[in-house]
């Protein structure tokens, strides 16, 4: 059928500059990271990187309060993800239990937190009052409970026949012993998507940062970035005057301009992602679909 | 026997009601972490009957009683300013409404791919944009679109332009540019909840329109279509009712002096006017406003769909 191929040619051209209108900026990003930052200044890398070399990595690495910063987002991202998998685990469990002392009453008040905020100054202070400005904890105690991902575990557990928590009770299992034995290990799908979900929004974040902490030993490599990106021509001056000079073309090709500073600074923000990402990829579809949303 | 049974249905009865109490101490704890982040705020909403000082603390601030929101509503610079901060916000709102049925659509033509592979690796890499921050996005927007960028050293390379077309600094078509970053972040990623969908529609429903002499276009439009419209109305109301969560990050980072009187929405807004500008009371009148309008609007939406689909949404 004419119709038919002409259709699905459509189709295929629509998908293949869709996924490179996806994929191109992460791309461009990389090769003017790695090439010679003359060339990359006067934006001739489009397509391959050239004259290929690290000293922009070197130097930015360099750079005080980086490791500082990624100390800090990976303990975020570990920590804080634990959290709210096991919460979201747990709470989207216990919402299932029929029996439990006004749980929809219980269920709703914590899902409609997600549609209401009391405000910057409001949460400020609250944080403020609780000690948790300028400490650590400011990143993980607010995300412990979070309502999106409860939906997402409850609906899974209650698509689960409920004849496997029924054989562990006759068993004589106690509710904990029930959610860490029978239902966890069942979970895996839906519990590596929250998990997913929670590690990017830790990784991610930076408006805590900015709105709680003013000791920079505590800032999230977010936050760096950003006021890196502020300030990158400063700290490309920084850099050429600290750094390893020489004369010549060489130099020229290594010289850390704002430019080469951005750049870098945003591949090493977004590697870890992509390092990730295609191995937790497969979760994606088998949790959100037996977790999704149904009609 | 008989006796055993009655006896052990009183002691299950009572058990049944100590086990209901127990389990609700063992949520307890995040019970008590929902409130003091999510509850225990809200009483600073009273700062916005304040004018308050931090240097002076609210004992020594000044008691405005309803002035802010007199002067929200009364005060004609003030009524200009929400009209255009509203307008921007609906803008932005009606927009994402309006594209919000993009990932369907993408999901079911994804679906006619029978290349398996390539339909993965598209899969695969246009959810990449999901997953990072929106800082990230802006570096990415600003290496391609400044006036220095790729794309304005390519035009004029290529001799298509002689002066630098200004995408980001400008006021013009701010919000088509949101709406365009919204969507290259969030399309792919919004296309998989639809992919799970469709592959949970009976296969037997395909086969059966085929022997009847169903083409591809007949499947998709009378078959996958309806099929997914459930999935998509659930998504569309949670929608409607964030209407006023546009969201701070995209616009904080995108903002600048050229196009901060388009792209300021109601959160970025209650950010200016609190944080920036130090109006710490004003920005809390205004964000007790929209958490009340906001909450409203989640019940109606809630209501309409108890009665348009027999279901709460919450």
């Amino acid at each position: 059928m004419l119709k038919d191929r002409i259709f699905m040619g459509f189709v295929y051209v629509f998908f293949v500059l869709f996924t490179l209108a996806c994929v191109y900026p992460f791309w461009y990003l990389l090769i003017n990271s790695i090439s010679a930052n003359n060339l990359s200044a006067l934006r001739q890398i489009n397509l391959f990187p050239r004259e290929i070399h690290l000293q922009n990595y070197i130097e930015i690495l360099r750079l005080p309060g980086l490791s500082q910063a990624a100390t800090i987002s990976l303990a975020r991202t570990v920590i804080g993800t634990a959290f709210t998998v096991l919460a979201s685990g747990f709470l989207g469990f216990m919402f299932t239990q029929q029996k439990m002392w006004g749980r929809s009453f219980w269920y709703r008040a914590v899902v409609i937190t997600m549609y209401f905020n009391a405000g910057l100054l409001p949460i400020f202070m609250t944080m403020r009052t609780l000690g948790l400005t300028n400490s650590f904890w400011v990143y993980i105690l607010p995300a412990v409970v979070q309502p999106f991902n409860i939906i997402l575990v409850k609906t899974y557990i209650e698509s689960l026949p409920p004849s496997l928590q029924e054989a562990a009770e006759i068993d004589g299992a106690g509710i904990i012993t029930i959610f860490f034995r029978v239902i966890l290990p069942i979970s895996t799908p839906i519990l590596a998507t929250v998990a997913i979900f929670a590690a990017v929004g830790q990784w991610s974040a930076f408006q805590d940062t900015l709105l709680f902490i003013t000791d920079q030993g505590l800032w999230s490599l977010q936050f760096l970035l950003f006021t890196y990106l502020n300030q990158a021509a400063s700290l490309a001056a920084l850099i050429q005057q600290t750094g390893v000079g020489g004369a010549g073309a060489i130099a020229a090709a290594m010289q850390q301009t704002p430019l080469s500073v951005q750049m870098t600074i945003s591949v090493i923000v977004t590697l870890p992602i992509l390092m990730v990402y295609p191995f937790l990829q497969r979760f994606f579809v088998k949790g959100i679909m037996i977790g999704s949303v149904k009609g | 026997m008989q006796k055993n049974i009655i006896g052990s249905t009183k002691t299950s009865i009572s058990t049944k009601k100590d086990k209901g109490f127990r389990y609700f101490l063992l949520i307890l704890p995040f019970l008590l972490l929902t409130f003091a982040f999510a509850y225990f705020p809200l009483h600073g909403w009273i700062y916005s009957f304040w004018d308050y000082r931090p240097a002076l603390g609210l004992a020594g601030s000044n008691f405005v009683g309803l002035n802010w929101f007199v002067m929200l509503f009364g005060n004609p610079a003030q009524v200009q300013e929400l009209r255009r901060v509203m307008t921007n916000t609906f803008a932005m709102s009606f927009l994402t409404l309006g594209t919000s049925m993009l990932p369907m659509f993408v999901a079911i033509l994804l679906n006619e791919i029978r290349f398996t592979r390539f339909k993965k690796y598209v899969q695969v890499l246009t959810t990449l944009p999901n997953f990072i921050s929106w800082i990230l996005v802006y570096s990415m927007a600003f290496m391609l679109f400044s006036t220095t960028g790729m794309v304005n050293t390519l035009l004029q390379d290529l001799d298509l332009i002689t002066t630098p077309i200004r995408f980001l600094d400008t006021h013009r078509f701010t919000w088509l540019q949101m709406l365009g970053w919204g969507i290259w972040k969030g399309l792919g990623w919004g296309c998989i909840i639809y992919l799970a969908a469709i592959a949970g529609i009976d296969q037997e429903l395909y086969e059966a329109a085929r022997v009847d002499g169903a083409n591809r276009f007949h499947l998709m439009r009378h078959i996958t279509f309806p099929s997914l419209l459930p999935t998509y109305l659930v998504l569309f109301l949670l929608a409607t009712a964030g209407f006023l969560n546009n969201g701070l990050e995209q616009f904080f980072v995108f903002q600048n002096a050229f196009n901060r009187a388009n792209i300021e929405v109601l959160d970025l807004y209650i950010y200016n006017v609190g944080i920036a500008s130090g109006n710490l009371s004003l920005g809390t009148a205004v964000s007790m406003l929209k958490s009340i309008v906001s909450v409203v609007l989640l019940f109606t939406v809630n209501f309409i769909s108890k009665k348009i689909r027999g279901e709460s949404i919450i």
